[in-house]
């Protein structure tokens, strides 16, 4: 399946933060790739480290250990000054859209901000042309020019995050929970605009969230993450219709369907999610599983394709 | 008495709220309807700045400042909970209705432990010493799956679903009547969620209880009500059993609202978004609320009110689409 060169590959990527009863593993050892103009949903539950592993991806944390190609060159080696140059085609759409907007600066002034600390337009007029460019590409009125994030509604707010990170032309975006703080109505209007953007401009997106009807709409492979570490892997609907680790198969049933037909039988999962802090080499997911063996918690489990293109990291899928 | 009336846990008519600010009225509630027979539970479904929240406080009358009920009435089990004085309020709240918040960790006093917090509440209403308020304290907590040990601990040392958890117990520690929950899984995760709402659903069946369910979400809304209200604005738009509702909707901002969400059938099917926002609530149109977003809209629409028109004895929709016209026809082209 290597046949084309991947948009973004991240190997064995680690990062630890130093706390004071040892050291937390947000992300531990993992590895991926996605291709041009494709989406990769990382899911997982708050704490498993999946915000971490965008931040990381796009150097806004330094990693503790791994690799992140871009194209094929090593982003993670890039001196501070290369790596402002290259996060012109790699940016970021953040989840709460009224947190990641200046207050004090206009629709206007947030969209070109980026353009003016790259200086990618010259004259004031030029970029001015630019930003009501992106304001109709992402569906903002051009009244709006002037207004202040506080003056707009959440959809309006996301659709000026949206704006202010195609401002550089990028080819790679993170998508952290972009929808998550949005009503449903609105958030199926910005899921339909990041969706035709990417179309348009043939974008890649590592779109994270921890809703799973969300993901499953918008990638073309899924990755579920838990303590840290990368548990399963697959193509949307193969991870769907035949997620195999359990912890997958728990997160699937756990999602209220809204339907009188579609209610399943729900796997309940015992207890809660443990602690990243100094993990043990043994599966991070034994404690709640409801198939643990001795296995599990004495060594600790691999990724391994156990089907053709899904990959799972779990004793019980062919180790 | 009527007999129909017994069996209602709770009825509000013609609810009007409203908060008086600097910058204009804004009309939070708007002649809403609720009714929930005894022992069922009614789904509470609308988007932020519907009212749905503003509804469960006015049934407790806690509306907060500038807020004021301009007109309605609230039953409860027949009382009229608006004609109560403030102190006939106190020993209603709580012993015959609870509420649960979205927020678990801003609903528990920090520098208290757990059992004490669930005591106080029993203290609150009933005769009972410390000792046998705490007794049925931990009794509580091993009820709502926390293991009775922990009580001394304080919220701090918890988890947010095992928090959730905590105020649930102190919401059923005088065994309510009536439970509203005002989007109780929210702040939670999916798997954390499942599991509260598996233990609602035993112990609503335990207690024989009423709930009042505020959500934004339909599959929360499948999975544990019997009934559904459409909020709109501060009006129920759309009311019936969830037969009713999940297999004919009928309101084009219900129909709107399931084709918002991702089709777990079909990945690639486009989302339908509703078009446009909210109405302002201190600036609502002088017609249908809805008028400005729906596809359908017909110039009636625009002035004038939209009536209530009955598909069957529960299931009922404020439309003018549906006014005069048999409802065969009408869900068949829809």
């Amino acid at each position: 399946m290597a046949e084309s060169r991947p948009m973004l590959e991240v190997r064995n990527l680690k990062k630890y933060f130093k706390t004071k009863r040892g050291l937390l593993h947000a992300v531990d050892d993992v590895s991926f790739r996605i291709e041009p103009g494709k989406t990769l949903g990382l899911v997982g539950e708050s704490g498993c480290g999946k915000s971490t592993a965008g931040r990381t991806i796009l150097r806004l944390l330094e990693p503790t250990a791994g690799q992140v190609f871009f194209e094929g060159a090593d982003i993670a080696a890039l001196s501070a000054a290369q790596m402002r140059q290259k996060r012109r085609e790699m940016q970021i759409i953040f989840q709460d859209p009224f947190a990641s907007l200046d207050p004090r600066m206009t629709v206007s002034q947030i969209i070109e901000e980026p353009m003016r600390l790259h200086k990618l337009f010259p004259s004031a007029q030029e970029r001015q042309r630019r930003t009501l460019e992106l304001m109709d590409t992402v569906g903002l009125a051009r009244r709006l020019f002037n207004t202040y994030p506080h003056e707009l509604d959440g959809g309006r707010r996301q659709r000026i995050g949206i704006a202010r990170a195609l401002a550089l032309e990028p080819r790679f975006i993170v998508c952290d929970e972009p929808v998550s703080a949005l009503d449903v109505s609105i958030q199926a209007q910005i899921l339909n605009l990041m969706k035709e953007l990417q179309r348009q401009l043939d974008l890649t997106y590592l779109f994270i969230t921890h809703d799973l009807s969300v993901v499953y709409h918008f990638s073309d492979d899924i990755a579920v993450m838990y303590l840290g570490k990368l548990i399963e892997k697959a193509p949307a609907d193969r991870l769907f219709a035949n997620p195999m680790h359990p912890y997958t198969q728990a997160l699937l049933s756990a999602i209220p369907k809204p339907s009188l037909d579609a209610r399943g039988e729900r796997i309940l999962m015992r207890g809660e999610i443990t602690s990243p802090i100094a993990p043990k080499a043994v599966c991070r997911f034994a404690g709640r599983c409801p198939h643990v063996s001795q296995r599990c918690e004495s060594r600790e489990p691999q990724l391994m394709e156990a089907e053709p293109n899904h990959f799972v990291s779990c004793f019980l899928c062919g180790q | 008495m009527n007999t129909q009336k017994q069996d209602m846990a709770l009825e509000i008519e013609d609810l009007s709220v409203e908060y008086r600010t600097g910058g204009g009225i804004v009309r939070a509630l708007n002649s809403l309807e609720l009714s929930i027979k005894r022992g069922t539970a009614l789904g509470l479904v609308g988007e932020t700045g519907a009212g749905k929240t503003t509804a469960g406080l006015a049934i407790l009358r806690l509306i907060p400042h500038p807020g004021v009920i301009t007109g309605g009435s609230i039953r409860l089990h027949g009382a009229d909970l608006l004609e109560k004085t403030e102190k006939q309020m106190r020993s209603v709240r709580g012993k015959e209705v609870s509420m649960i918040f979205q927020d678990p960790m801003t609903s528990l006093n920090p520098v208290r432990t757990v059992e004490e917090q669930i005591a106080e509440a029993i203290r609150q209403h009933e005769k009972a010493g410390r000792a046998e308020a705490l007794g049925r304290a931990r009794e509580m907590l091993e009820m709502v799956g926390i293991p009775a040990v922990r009580g001394r601990e304080y919220p701090h040392q918890f988890s947010g679903g095992m928090k959730q958890r905590v105020v649930i117990a102190i919401a059923l520690s005088c065994t309510p009547q009536l439970l509203i929950a005002d989007e109780p899984t929210t702040a939670l995760d999916v798997t954390i969620q499942a599991q509260v709402l598996e233990m609602m659903k035993e112990l609503r069946r335990k207690y024989r209880m009423s709930m009042l369910m505020i959500t934004h979400d339909l599959g929360i809304v499948a999975d544990i009500c019997d009934e559904v209200s459409i909020i709109y604005a501060g009006h129920v738009v759309e009311h019936g059993t969830l037969e009713d509702v999940y297999r004919n909707p009928l309101h084009p901002y219900t129909v709107g609202l399931f084709n918002s969400l991702p089709n777990m059938a079909d990945r690639t099917a486009k989302l339908k978004p509703i078009k446009g926002l909210m109405p302002d609530p201190s600036d609502l149109p002088p017609g249908c609320a809805f008028c400005p977003r729906c596809d359908r809209a017909a110039d009636v629409c625009r002035t004038r009110q939209p009536p209530r028109v009955h598909r069957n004895a529960e299931h009922y929709v404020c439309c003018h689409l549906y006014e005069d016209k048999p409802f065969q026809e009408v869900s068949k082209d829809g």
